[in-house]
Protein backbone atom coordinates (compact mmCIF):
# COMPACT_ATOMS: atom_id res chain seq x y z
CA UNK A 1 0.00 0.00 0.00
CA UNK A 2 1.41 3.38 -0.97
CA UNK A 3 1.59 5.92 1.81
CA UNK A 4 0.41 9.44 1.29
CA UNK A 5 3.49 11.66 1.63
CA UNK A 6 1.31 14.50 2.91
CA UNK A 7 0.07 12.58 5.95
CA UNK A 8 3.43 11.03 6.85
CA UNK A 9 5.73 14.06 6.59
CA UNK A 10 7.94 14.69 9.61
CA UNK A 11 6.02 17.81 10.53
CA UNK A 12 2.68 16.07 10.28
CA UNK A 13 3.87 13.14 12.40
CA UNK A 14 5.27 15.51 15.05
CA UNK A 15 2.03 17.48 15.31
CA UNK A 16 -0.05 14.32 15.26
CA UNK A 17 2.04 12.88 18.12
CA UNK A 18 1.49 16.03 20.16
CA UNK A 19 -2.23 16.01 19.37
CA UNK A 20 -2.69 12.39 20.41
CA UNK A 21 -0.97 13.19 23.71
CA UNK A 22 -3.50 15.86 24.74
CA UNK A 23 -5.53 13.53 27.02
CA UNK A 24 -2.28 12.50 28.73
CA UNK A 25 -1.33 16.16 29.18
CA UNK A 26 -4.61 16.84 30.93
CA UNK A 27 -4.05 13.82 33.17
CA UNK A 28 -0.51 14.92 34.00
CA UNK A 29 -1.43 18.51 34.97
CA UNK A 30 -2.55 17.73 38.56
CA UNK A 31 0.53 15.53 39.07
CA UNK A 32 2.88 18.26 37.86
CA UNK A 33 1.22 20.92 40.00
CA UNK A 34 1.24 18.61 43.02
CA UNK A 35 4.86 17.67 42.50
CA UNK A 36 5.89 21.33 42.44
CA UNK A 37 3.79 22.13 45.51
CA UNK A 38 4.85 19.07 47.54
CA UNK A 39 8.54 19.47 46.70
CA UNK A 40 8.37 23.10 47.83
CA UNK A 41 6.54 22.13 51.01
CA UNK A 42 9.12 19.41 51.67
CA UNK A 43 11.75 22.14 51.75
CA UNK A 44 13.30 21.83 48.29
CA UNK A 45 14.43 25.20 46.93
CA UNK A 46 12.87 26.33 43.64
CA UNK A 47 15.98 25.50 41.60
CA UNK A 48 16.07 21.94 42.93
CA UNK A 49 12.36 21.41 42.27
CA UNK A 50 12.72 22.63 38.67
CA UNK A 51 16.00 20.76 38.12
CA UNK A 52 14.38 17.51 39.23
CA UNK A 53 11.64 17.83 36.61
CA UNK A 54 14.08 19.03 33.92
CA UNK A 55 16.71 16.33 34.45
CA UNK A 56 14.97 13.33 35.99
CA UNK A 57 11.59 13.71 34.26
CA UNK A 58 9.91 10.66 35.80
CA UNK A 59 6.64 11.38 37.59
CA UNK A 60 6.27 8.61 40.17
CA UNK A 61 9.99 8.53 40.99
CA UNK A 62 9.92 12.28 41.59
CA UNK A 63 6.97 11.94 43.96
CA UNK A 64 8.60 9.10 45.85
CA UNK A 65 11.84 11.07 46.13
CA UNK A 66 10.01 14.04 47.65
CA UNK A 67 8.29 11.70 50.11
CA UNK A 68 11.65 10.23 51.08
CA UNK A 69 13.35 13.63 51.35
CA UNK A 70 10.61 14.83 53.69
CA UNK A 71 11.28 11.80 55.92
CA UNK A 72 15.02 12.38 56.03
CA UNK A 73 16.01 9.36 53.94
CA UNK A 74 19.67 8.96 52.91
CA UNK A 75 20.54 10.24 49.41
CA UNK A 76 21.94 6.87 48.27
CA UNK A 77 18.73 5.08 49.26
CA UNK A 78 16.59 7.61 47.36
CA UNK A 79 18.72 7.09 44.25
CA UNK A 80 18.44 3.29 44.62
CA UNK A 81 14.66 3.59 44.99
CA UNK A 82 14.53 5.79 41.87
CA UNK A 83 16.35 3.09 39.95
CA UNK A 84 13.88 0.40 41.03
CA UNK A 85 10.81 2.57 40.42
CA UNK A 86 12.01 3.48 36.92
CA UNK A 87 13.19 0.01 36.00
CA UNK A 88 9.94 -0.54 34.11
CA UNK A 89 11.15 1.98 31.55
CA UNK A 90 13.58 -0.72 30.46
CA UNK A 91 10.53 -2.69 29.30
CA UNK A 92 9.40 0.21 27.18
CA UNK A 93 12.86 0.70 25.74
CA UNK A 94 13.13 -3.01 24.97
CA UNK A 95 9.82 -3.06 23.14
CA UNK A 96 10.75 0.06 21.12
CA UNK A 97 14.04 -1.39 19.89
CA UNK A 98 12.62 -2.96 16.71
CA UNK A 99 11.07 0.39 15.74
CA UNK A 100 14.08 2.57 16.53
CA UNK A 101 17.09 0.47 15.69
CA UNK A 102 17.65 2.21 12.36
CA UNK A 103 18.03 5.62 14.05
CA UNK A 104 21.25 7.41 14.97
CA UNK A 105 22.35 8.25 18.53
CA UNK A 106 21.28 11.88 18.16
CA UNK A 107 17.72 10.53 17.90
CA UNK A 108 18.04 7.74 20.45
CA UNK A 109 19.33 9.99 23.24
CA UNK A 110 16.39 12.44 23.30
CA UNK A 111 13.83 9.71 22.64
CA UNK A 112 15.24 7.63 25.52
CA UNK A 113 15.48 10.61 27.86
CA UNK A 114 11.83 11.52 27.34
CA UNK A 115 10.46 7.97 27.43
CA UNK A 116 7.59 8.00 29.93
CA UNK A 117 4.53 5.82 30.55
CA UNK A 118 2.39 8.34 28.68
CA UNK A 119 4.54 8.80 25.59
CA UNK A 120 5.07 5.05 25.37
CA UNK A 121 1.33 4.39 25.59
CA UNK A 122 0.53 6.95 22.90
CA UNK A 123 3.36 6.03 20.55
CA UNK A 124 3.29 2.23 20.49
CA UNK A 125 -0.01 2.09 18.53
CA UNK A 126 1.53 4.45 15.95
CA UNK A 127 4.58 2.20 15.53
CA UNK A 128 2.37 -0.84 15.25
CA UNK A 129 0.16 0.59 12.53
CA UNK A 130 0.76 -1.20 9.28
CA UNK A 131 1.62 1.81 7.09
CA UNK A 132 5.27 2.19 6.22
CA UNK A 133 5.76 5.84 7.11
CA UNK A 134 9.49 6.54 7.49
CA UNK A 135 8.79 9.29 10.03
CA UNK A 136 7.06 7.48 12.88
CA UNK A 137 9.82 8.53 15.26
CA UNK A 138 8.73 12.12 14.69
CA UNK A 139 5.37 11.11 16.14
CA UNK A 140 7.14 9.94 19.32
CA UNK A 141 9.18 13.15 19.42
CA UNK A 142 6.00 15.23 19.12
CA UNK A 143 4.38 13.33 21.98
CA UNK A 144 7.52 13.62 24.11
CA UNK A 145 7.92 17.35 23.43
CA UNK A 146 4.32 18.01 24.46
CA UNK A 147 4.61 15.92 27.65
CA UNK A 148 7.97 17.39 28.61
CA UNK A 149 7.03 21.05 28.23
CA UNK A 150 3.70 20.47 29.99
CA UNK A 151 5.51 18.80 32.93
CA UNK A 152 7.99 21.67 33.29
CA UNK A 153 5.27 24.33 33.19
CA UNK A 154 3.13 22.50 35.77
CA UNK A 155 6.11 21.96 38.07
CA UNK A 156 6.87 25.68 37.97
CA UNK A 157 3.25 26.70 38.63
CA UNK A 158 2.94 24.15 41.44
CA UNK A 159 6.17 25.29 43.07
CA UNK A 160 5.13 28.95 42.92
CA UNK A 161 1.71 28.09 44.40
CA UNK A 162 3.34 25.92 47.07
CA UNK A 163 5.59 28.79 48.10
CA UNK A 164 2.53 31.03 48.53
CA UNK A 165 0.88 28.60 50.93
CA UNK A 166 3.92 27.44 52.83
CA UNK A 167 2.16 27.27 56.19
CA UNK A 168 -0.80 25.37 54.81
CA UNK A 169 1.44 22.96 52.93
CA UNK A 170 3.46 22.26 56.07
CA UNK A 171 0.36 20.94 57.80
CA UNK A 172 -1.08 19.05 54.86
CA UNK A 173 2.07 17.68 53.20
CA UNK A 174 1.99 14.17 54.58
CA UNK A 175 -1.71 13.63 54.06
CA UNK A 176 -1.66 15.18 50.58
CA UNK A 177 1.14 12.82 49.65
CA UNK A 178 -0.56 9.79 51.18
CA UNK A 179 -3.86 10.36 49.35
CA UNK A 180 -2.07 11.17 46.08
CA UNK A 181 -0.19 7.87 46.29
CA UNK A 182 -3.42 6.04 47.13
CA UNK A 183 -4.99 7.58 44.03
CA UNK A 184 -2.08 6.27 41.96
CA UNK A 185 -1.92 2.77 43.50
CA UNK A 186 -5.56 1.73 43.76
CA UNK A 187 -6.23 1.69 39.99
CA UNK A 188 -3.22 -0.65 39.60
CA UNK A 189 -4.72 -3.26 41.92
CA UNK A 190 -6.91 -5.05 39.39
CA UNK A 191 -5.67 -8.59 40.06
CA UNK A 192 -5.20 -10.67 43.21
CA UNK A 193 -1.38 -10.78 42.83
CA UNK A 194 -1.24 -6.97 42.53
CA UNK A 195 -3.43 -6.58 45.62
CA UNK A 196 -1.35 -9.09 47.59
CA UNK A 197 1.82 -7.32 46.47
CA UNK A 198 0.57 -3.94 47.74
CA UNK A 199 -0.72 -5.27 51.09
CA UNK A 200 2.43 -7.33 51.74
CA UNK A 201 4.68 -4.37 50.94
CA UNK A 202 2.67 -2.13 53.27
CA UNK A 203 2.51 -4.56 56.20
CA UNK A 204 6.20 -5.49 55.99
CA UNK A 205 7.09 -1.78 55.85
CA UNK A 206 5.01 -1.26 59.03
CA UNK A 207 6.78 -4.15 60.77
CA UNK A 208 10.23 -2.83 59.77
CA UNK A 209 9.40 0.69 60.93
CA UNK A 210 12.22 0.89 63.48
CA UNK A 211 15.01 0.35 60.93
CA UNK A 212 17.28 3.30 60.07
CA UNK A 213 17.37 5.23 56.75
CA UNK A 214 13.88 4.10 55.75
CA UNK A 215 15.25 0.63 55.07
CA UNK A 216 11.81 -0.71 55.98
CA UNK A 217 10.48 0.83 52.77
CA UNK A 218 13.03 -1.06 50.75
CA UNK A 219 12.45 -4.40 52.49
CA UNK A 220 8.68 -3.91 52.31
CA UNK A 221 8.82 -3.16 48.57
CA UNK A 222 10.93 -6.24 47.85
CA UNK A 223 8.64 -8.44 49.97
CA UNK A 224 5.64 -7.07 48.07
CA UNK A 225 7.21 -7.67 44.66
CA UNK A 226 8.08 -11.27 45.57
CA UNK A 227 4.64 -11.95 47.11
CA UNK A 228 2.78 -10.73 44.03
CA UNK A 229 5.07 -12.58 41.68
CA UNK A 230 4.81 -15.84 43.68
CA UNK A 231 1.00 -15.74 43.65
CA UNK A 232 1.05 -15.04 39.91
CA UNK A 233 3.32 -18.07 39.37
CA UNK A 234 1.10 -20.37 41.47
CA UNK A 235 -2.05 -19.29 39.68
CA UNK A 236 -0.38 -19.79 36.33
CA UNK A 237 0.79 -23.25 37.43
CA UNK A 238 -2.62 -24.35 38.74
CA UNK A 239 -4.33 -23.08 35.61
CA UNK A 240 -2.07 -25.00 33.28
CA UNK A 241 -2.45 -28.28 35.22
CA UNK A 242 -4.83 -30.79 33.63
CA UNK A 243 -7.98 -31.17 35.75
CA UNK B 1 19.26 18.79 52.97
CA UNK B 2 22.34 20.82 51.92
CA UNK B 3 22.82 22.11 48.36
CA UNK B 4 25.62 19.59 47.80
CA UNK B 5 23.32 16.75 48.89
CA UNK B 6 20.53 18.08 46.66
CA UNK B 7 22.83 18.28 43.63
CA UNK B 8 24.10 14.75 44.32
CA UNK B 9 20.53 13.55 44.65
CA UNK B 10 19.29 15.14 41.42
CA UNK B 11 22.32 14.12 39.36
CA UNK B 12 22.11 10.59 40.81
CA UNK B 13 18.40 10.33 40.01
CA UNK B 14 19.10 11.61 36.50
CA UNK B 15 21.90 9.08 36.03
CA UNK B 16 19.90 6.02 37.11
CA UNK B 17 16.76 7.09 35.23
CA UNK B 18 18.57 7.78 31.96
CA UNK B 19 20.67 4.70 32.68
CA UNK B 20 17.49 2.63 32.62
CA UNK B 21 15.90 4.26 29.59
CA UNK B 22 18.85 4.59 27.24
CA UNK B 23 21.19 1.55 27.14
CA UNK B 24 18.54 -0.95 26.06
CA UNK B 25 17.46 1.35 23.30
CA UNK B 26 21.04 1.94 22.18
CA UNK B 27 22.59 -1.51 22.45
CA UNK B 28 19.87 -4.09 22.92
CA UNK B 29 19.84 -5.46 19.41
CA UNK B 30 21.70 -8.33 21.11
CA UNK B 31 20.40 -8.62 24.69
CA UNK B 32 16.89 -9.56 25.73
CA UNK B 33 15.21 -9.09 29.13
CA UNK B 34 13.90 -12.36 30.47
CA UNK B 35 10.16 -12.80 30.95
CA UNK B 36 10.68 -13.28 34.69
CA UNK B 37 12.38 -9.89 35.07
CA UNK B 38 9.62 -8.20 33.11
CA UNK B 39 6.94 -9.77 35.30
CA UNK B 40 8.77 -8.86 38.53
CA UNK B 41 9.05 -5.25 37.37
CA UNK B 42 5.29 -4.96 36.96
CA UNK B 43 4.95 -5.21 40.75
CA UNK B 44 7.42 -2.42 41.49
CA UNK B 45 5.12 0.63 41.43
CA UNK B 46 2.32 -0.76 43.67
CA UNK B 47 4.82 -2.35 46.08
CA UNK B 48 7.04 0.73 46.51
CA UNK B 49 4.12 3.13 46.84
CA UNK B 50 2.31 0.89 49.35
CA UNK B 51 5.48 0.58 51.42
CA UNK B 52 5.41 4.40 51.66
CA UNK B 53 1.64 4.77 52.18
CA UNK B 54 1.10 2.25 55.01
CA UNK B 55 3.55 3.76 57.53
CA UNK B 56 2.45 7.31 56.58
CA UNK B 57 -1.17 6.47 57.38
CA UNK B 58 -0.84 3.93 60.20
CA UNK B 59 2.29 5.19 61.97
CA UNK B 60 2.03 8.98 61.53
CA UNK B 61 4.04 9.53 64.72
CA UNK B 62 6.23 6.46 64.58
CA UNK B 63 3.92 4.17 66.60
CA UNK B 64 1.07 2.04 65.22
CA UNK B 65 -2.17 4.06 65.54
CA UNK B 66 -4.95 1.74 64.40
CA UNK B 67 -7.65 3.64 66.27
CA UNK B 68 -10.45 6.17 65.78
CA UNK B 69 -8.23 9.04 66.93
CA UNK B 70 -5.94 8.85 63.87
CA UNK B 71 -7.12 11.38 61.23
CA UNK B 72 -4.90 9.82 58.53
CA UNK B 73 -7.03 6.69 58.73
CA UNK B 74 -10.15 8.57 57.66
CA UNK B 75 -8.26 10.23 54.80
CA UNK B 76 -6.98 6.83 53.60
CA UNK B 77 -10.38 5.10 53.83
CA UNK B 78 -12.08 7.88 51.84
CA UNK B 79 -9.23 7.99 49.29
CA UNK B 80 -9.24 4.20 48.75
CA UNK B 81 -13.04 4.16 48.40
CA UNK B 82 -13.04 7.09 45.96
CA UNK B 83 -10.22 5.61 43.89
CA UNK B 84 -11.90 2.18 43.84
CA UNK B 85 -14.96 3.86 42.31
CA UNK B 86 -12.68 5.06 39.50
CA UNK B 87 -13.05 8.71 40.41
CA UNK B 88 -10.46 11.07 38.88
CA UNK B 89 -7.26 11.66 40.87
CA UNK B 90 -8.31 15.20 41.85
CA UNK B 91 -11.47 13.83 43.49
CA UNK B 92 -9.45 11.21 45.37
CA UNK B 93 -7.08 13.86 46.74
CA UNK B 94 -9.80 16.36 47.63
CA UNK B 95 -11.96 13.65 49.25
CA UNK B 96 -9.07 12.30 51.30
CA UNK B 97 -7.89 15.71 52.45
CA UNK B 98 -11.42 16.81 53.35
CA UNK B 99 -11.83 13.65 55.45
CA UNK B 100 -8.49 14.35 57.15
CA UNK B 101 -9.31 17.92 58.14
CA UNK B 102 -12.88 17.06 59.14
CA UNK B 103 -11.66 14.18 61.33
CA UNK B 104 -8.97 16.33 62.92
CA UNK B 105 -11.45 19.13 63.57
CA UNK B 106 -13.87 16.71 65.26
CA UNK B 107 -11.17 14.84 67.20
CA UNK B 108 -9.57 18.07 68.45
CA UNK B 109 -12.95 19.61 69.32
Amino acid sequence: MATDPLTTSAKHEFLSGAKHTIPMLVGAIPFGLLFGALATAAGLPLWATLATSLLVYAGSAQFIAVGLVSQGTAVALIIATTFIVNARHALYAASLVPHLKHLRQRWLVPLAFTLTDETYAVTIPRYNRADNSPNKHWFQLGSAAAMYSNWQLCTLLGALAGAQFQGLADIGLEVAMAVTFIGIVVPLLRSAPMLLSAVTAGVVALLCNGLPHQLGLFIGAIAGILAGFTLEQRRGASRSEPS
Amino acid sequence: MSNTELITLIVGMFAVTFGVRYPLLAFSRRLQLSGTVLRLLAYVPPAVLSAIIFPMVLQPNGELELNAGNPYLYAAVVAVATAALRAPLVAVILGGMTAFYAARFIILA
